[in-house]
């Protein structure tokens, strides 16, 4: 018999999902490397496929090292459930793909990560779905954006690269007043810093690849239910009609507040088969288990840098939301009071050749495209990911033709701003020897 | 749709843990004969981990292999949780049968809640575990429900049973 204790945060980024193995006692979560499941016999195969009783049938739907991963991340987050898929963008892909039909329509945040933005503009208007893209900061484009196919708002946490805060309450009575979800990529801030489904956000997503595992090791992730959302309202027929996919089960109804996840697992996952593998949830879990401490330094380095970049003369434009100078102060103390992360950017006076001299000044900070590892990365923007922009192009995509994105880590600090030192260093050295004479 | 009571206290996780192991007959009241309802994904499932199922619906003779009973009172063996699939609106009169057939708890579904029925069965005796599915807490504390990444709520370092 079990206590109904609410266990903290940092029990359960160790212990929820997983109970010790029951046949071999295993302290560790196995790493269950198998594609399928032998069925006890042909009544409970069919009940599993029926979704009549909670089953392994195979591993693109479901895998018991997986689970661990998902019940954890719906527990840190304040779910009802979560399911993992192969990427972030897949799992992006994937909440949006089980609330979407033709016809639809979405109101996005423009300050997205550029992987974001792709899939919106491109698949999205594959799949014949509309988008508006509003000012995230501005509450009154969310309400002017809404349309009676309207589906779904979306929006970043932290977003990238611009810092924006997201007013999550704020949007999220809005899109409540429309009977809409809010769906919140969540991954720049991780559930130790912001709960968005604590302010009324009814779907969360995590690219596990960045804080999530920690490590750089893996691509992954994850769509997290707070079971909350009324889906039978009469405007998701996708969710609540009987499904055809399923022998016309009505999947909200059924389930109740298990019903959107259930659908998401059951036809979405089983149909896109983006799934995470075992392996790389059970690297997924190790990162985890570090998660609060991960983060609690990474806000103490990034705020020390980002206090240094603020002083430098040859840096400005710091979207560090975390400064006091931040517009976003307010925000930051209603939902962020840990920290705002641990990624930002700033421009390097002297333009594109400047950063990229930064860039080679660096020798401990990796130049790389990817954020939220232990290690310090930074990347240049408009000789890399922006690359084929021009100046004028640049500042229309919020990227100067001078600005270097970081991604602060848990390194020590008086090193990080040593190696920021060497590059600035070799930023002046080049424009001294360019105003030299002969 | 928040409640005006107090409803924590229809859910405590030992009485339902209790009521789990204890029981062994279950009258689903409200039971539909169509695979595709709730009520039959959550008798089915009920049976199928070892639960005698007492289906009662005035409009079939017989529901999952099991004889359908008009009313609670025409149910001749002992009725160890009464589970309700009706209309909130139900619950009292059905709380009284509980009562007047010495049922052990009165089990009512997600959104399946009122308080006066509740009461007329706490008066009566009779346990009540209210706005809560027999299915997930079966999943939750016995059963797989940690397969498909739901949130259980546990936590333990105990090593479990065989499943």
């Amino acid at each position: 018999m079990e206590e109904a204790r609410k266990f903290g945060f940092e029990t359960r980024q160790v212990h929820a999902g997983q109970r010790p193995e029951p046949n071999t006692g295993a302290r560790a979560v196995p790493i269950y490397q198998t594609t399928s499941y032998v069925f006890e016999d042909p009544e409970s195969a069919a009940a599993y496929f029926n979704l009549q009783e909670y089953g392994n049938t195979y591993s693109r739907i479901m895998n018991p090292t997986v689970a661990v991963f998902e019940e954890r991340m719906a527990s840190l987050e304040g779910g009802c459930g979560a399911v993992a898929f192969a990427s972030g963008i897949a799992a992006q892909a994937a909440a949006l793909f089980t609330l979407l039909q033709p016809g639809d329509h979405v109101v996005s945040s423009s300050a997205l990560y550029g992987g974001s933005v792709n899939q919106f503009k491109h698949m999205l208007r594959k799949m014949n779905v509309e988008l508006t893209w509003i000012d995230p900061d501005n509450l009154d484009a969310w309400k002017t954006a809404v349309r009676p196919n309207t589906k779904a708002f979306y929006g970043e946490t932290i977003g990238n690269p611009g810092g924006n805060v997201l007013d999550i309450a704020a949007v999220a009575a809005v899109a409540h007043e429309h009977e809409l979800p809010l769906i919140v990529d969540n991954t720049f801030a991780t559930p130790f810093l912001c709960r968005p489904f604590e302010f009324g956000a009814d779907i969360v997503l995590h690219s596990a690849t960045k804080f999530i595992g920690g490590h750089g090791t893996s691509i992954g992730g994850v769509v997290v239910d707070s079971g909350e959302f009324n889906w039978s309202n009469g405007r998701f027929p996708v969710v609540a009609d009987p499904s055809p996919a399923y022998h016309g089960l009505q999947f909200h109804e059924t389930f109740g507040t298990y019903g959107y996840c259930m659908k998401l697992r059951a036809e979405t996952l089983r149909d896109l088969g983006a799934a995470m593998s075992p392996f790389n949830a059970f690297l997924f879990l190790q990162g985890l288990e570090t998660l609060s401490l991960r983060m609690a330094r990474h806000v103490e380095n990034a705020k020390a840098v980002a206090s240094f970049l603020a002083s430098h003369e040859l840096a400005s434009n710091i979207t560090y939301p975390g400064l006091p100078t931040s517009r976003y102060r307010p925000l930051v103390d209603t939902y962020l009071p840990r920290g705002t992360g641990a990624i930002f950017s700033f421009d390097c006076r002297g333009g594109r050749e400047a950063g990229q001299e930064f860039i080679r000044g660096l020798t401990l900070w990796s130049h790389l495209a990817n954020v939220g590892d232990s290690k310090s990365l930074v990347i240049h923007p408009a000789s890399t990911t922006h690359r084929q922009l021009n100046d004028d192009e640049l500042r229309a995509a919020g990227v100067g033709p001078g600005t270097i994105r970081l991604s602060v880590g848990t390194e020590s600090v008086d090193d990080l701003i040593w190696d920021l030192e060497q590059g600035f260093a070799r930023v002046a050295a080049s424009a001294r020897s360019e105003v030299a004479p002969g | 749709m928040s409640p005006s009571f107090d409803l924590t206290r229809y859910q405590d996780p030992l009485t339902i843990q209790r009521t789990l192991h204890n029981a062994k007959t279950i009258a689903v009241v409200g039971l539909s004969k169509n695979e595709l309802r709730a009520s039959y994904f959550v008798g089915y499932y009920l049976k199928r981990h070892g639960y005698r199922i007492l289906p009662v619906n005035p409009r079939e003779p017989e529901i999952l292999g099991e004889k359908s009973w008009t009313s609670l009172r025409d149910i001749p063996v002992h009725v160890d949780v009464v589970n309700v699939f009706r209309a909130p609106d139900a619950v009292p009169a059905i709380a009284s049968e509980a009562v007047a057939i010495g049922a052990g708890s009165l089990w009512c579904q997600f959104t399946v809640i009122n308080e006066e029925g509740a009461r007329i069965a706490e008066a009566g005796g009779v346990n009540v575990i209210m706005d809560r599915c027999m299915k997930v807490e079966h999943a939750r504390y016995i059963g797989r429900m940690h397969w498909l990444g739901f949130n259980t709520q546990r936590i333990t370092s105990v090593r479990g049973g065989l499943q």
